[in-house]
């Protein structure tokens, strides 16, 4: 049990896939216009990710090495298409905000990344737990920045008006925006590391490879 | 001909895949280093998104559509996308080894480029014809490569920079991307 919990404290804080790896970029910037689109494009992934974790590390006996990543591709794209299904039956204004970013969810890095370096190797619950650990850490994320985006951006926050539209700062709606924010919410975790004498985080070299997101950067740097 | 102009502008331009649909964000954060790096993951990309749109819409116009099978689009893009990739790596390596020293490393970072997959998605949802999809492809792979070139021109020069330390590294580049996209913004004038 108690390492079950660890993955929860794991995926949402430790390891938290938008503030401490950076990974799955494209929704974070993509959909974080509200708090609300944000929150439910996290949950998505969450669902998507502990299901996909769960059948991966079910099956990861049967699934020869040299077509793992091809397997866990088909894996993770039925299960978001079976998602993208039942968010289209109930939740359809959910589906129309978040639109293309949906099926999108297969690319995303944060899946096929602890499909790779964690669910292939871990036993069910282990891996159930860092599956919902990991999409809560995500959702956090994504609220977090979709929340930061509609105060500034249209003064309101879940839809509830409290600042006058005039007095907006439209930009951080759009897509400079999001740029933006994260680039701010990324230099005051950095000015953190830095008063505690750590270094500043150098993504840039570690970045691209899907396969190997997972991995921190000195795992990949010894691989390479 | 003025259709697909308006297809081809409004994709490399009014919305940038990168600074307007953050799709491929990773190759444009990670192999913007150096102006030589961005142009070779720039033609690698034309290259992939312009085939893979073209396979997909044949695919999703002749075999999905006819057979009602359309909802598996997702599961099916994502197969051809990875196949033709390691088949263009393939035939690359034995036609032209040049261009394959050249393409070859950012060939395999494609795969799970979500700007590949995108590309293909939003032809289907605008329900583009091939000659329509390989068009948009094409454009939306020569805004890719615009915007990633500038961006590693940038990154050049701020090497020389004095740059807080705070800001060093993934927060200059995200702020540069977002000055970028404001940019951007002048093109949607153009249609």
């Amino acid at each position: 049990m108690n390492k079950c919990v660890e993955r929860l404290y794991n995926g949402i804080i430790k390891e938290n896939p938008t503030f401490v790896l950076i990974l799955g970029m494209c929704p974070t910037l993509a959909v974080t216009t509200s708090l609300i689109n944000g929150a439910g494009m996290g949950l998505t992934t969450m669902v998507v990710l502990a299901l996909s974790n769960t059948l991966i590390s079910l099956l990861r006996k049967f699934i020869p090495d040299g077509v793992r990543m091809p397997a866990f591709i088909v894996i993770v794209a039925s299960l978001v298409t079976i998602v993208q299904f039942i968010l289209q039956a109930y939740l359809p204004s959910l589906n129309d905000a978040l639109g293309i970013y949906i099926p999108l969810i297969v690319v995303n890095c944060i899946i096929l990344g602890r499909a790779e370096s964690y669910a292939s190797k871990n036993p069910v619950l282990p891996s159930l737990f860092d599956g919902i650990g990991m999409g809560l850490g995500f959702t956090v994320g994504l609220s977090f920045l979709g929340a930061f985006r509609e105060i500034l951006g249209s003064g309101s926050i879940a839809g509830f008006q409290f600042i006058p539209e005039d007095y907006c700062i439209r930009i951080f709606g759009l897509a400079p925006g999001a740029f933006f924010v994260l680039a701010a919410l990324i230099a005051v975790q950095n000015k953190i590391r830095l008063a505690h004498g750590k270094k500043v985080k150098a993504v840039e070299e570690c970045t691209g490879h899907c396969a190997t997101c997972g991995k921190t950067c000195e795992e990949r740097k010894e691989e390479d | 001909m003025k259709e697909l102009l308006i297809i081809a502008i409004g994709a490399a331009f009014v919305n940038n895949v990168v600074l307007s649909q953050f799709l491929g964000l990773c190759p444009f954060l990670g192999v913007s280093k150096k102006i030589k790096t961005a142009s070779g993951m720039g033609a690698a990309v034309i290259f992939v998104i312009t085939v893979a749109s073209f396979m997909a819409s044949i695919i999703h116009n002749y075999l999905l559509v006819p057979t009602g099978m359309d909802y598996l689009d997702t599961i099916v893009f994502i197969l051809v996308i990875a196949a033709l990739v390691q088949f263009v790596e393939m035939v690359l390596k034995k036609i032209s080894p040049p261009l394959y020293e050249a393409l070859g490393v950012y060939l395999p970072l494609i795969t799970t480029n979500c700007a590949v997959l995108g590309v293909a998605l939003i032809n289907v949802q605008n329900s583009y014809g091939i000659l329509e999809s390989v068009i948009n492809g094409f454009a939306t792979a020569v805004g890719f490569t615009i915007s990633i070139i500038i961006m590693a021109g940038i990154r050049e020069k701020i090497e020389y920079n004095d740059v807080p330390e705070a800001i060093k590294g993934m927060p200059i580049v995200l702020i540069t991307a977002g000055l970028m996209s404001i940019a951007f913004f002048g093109f949607s004038g153009l249609l």
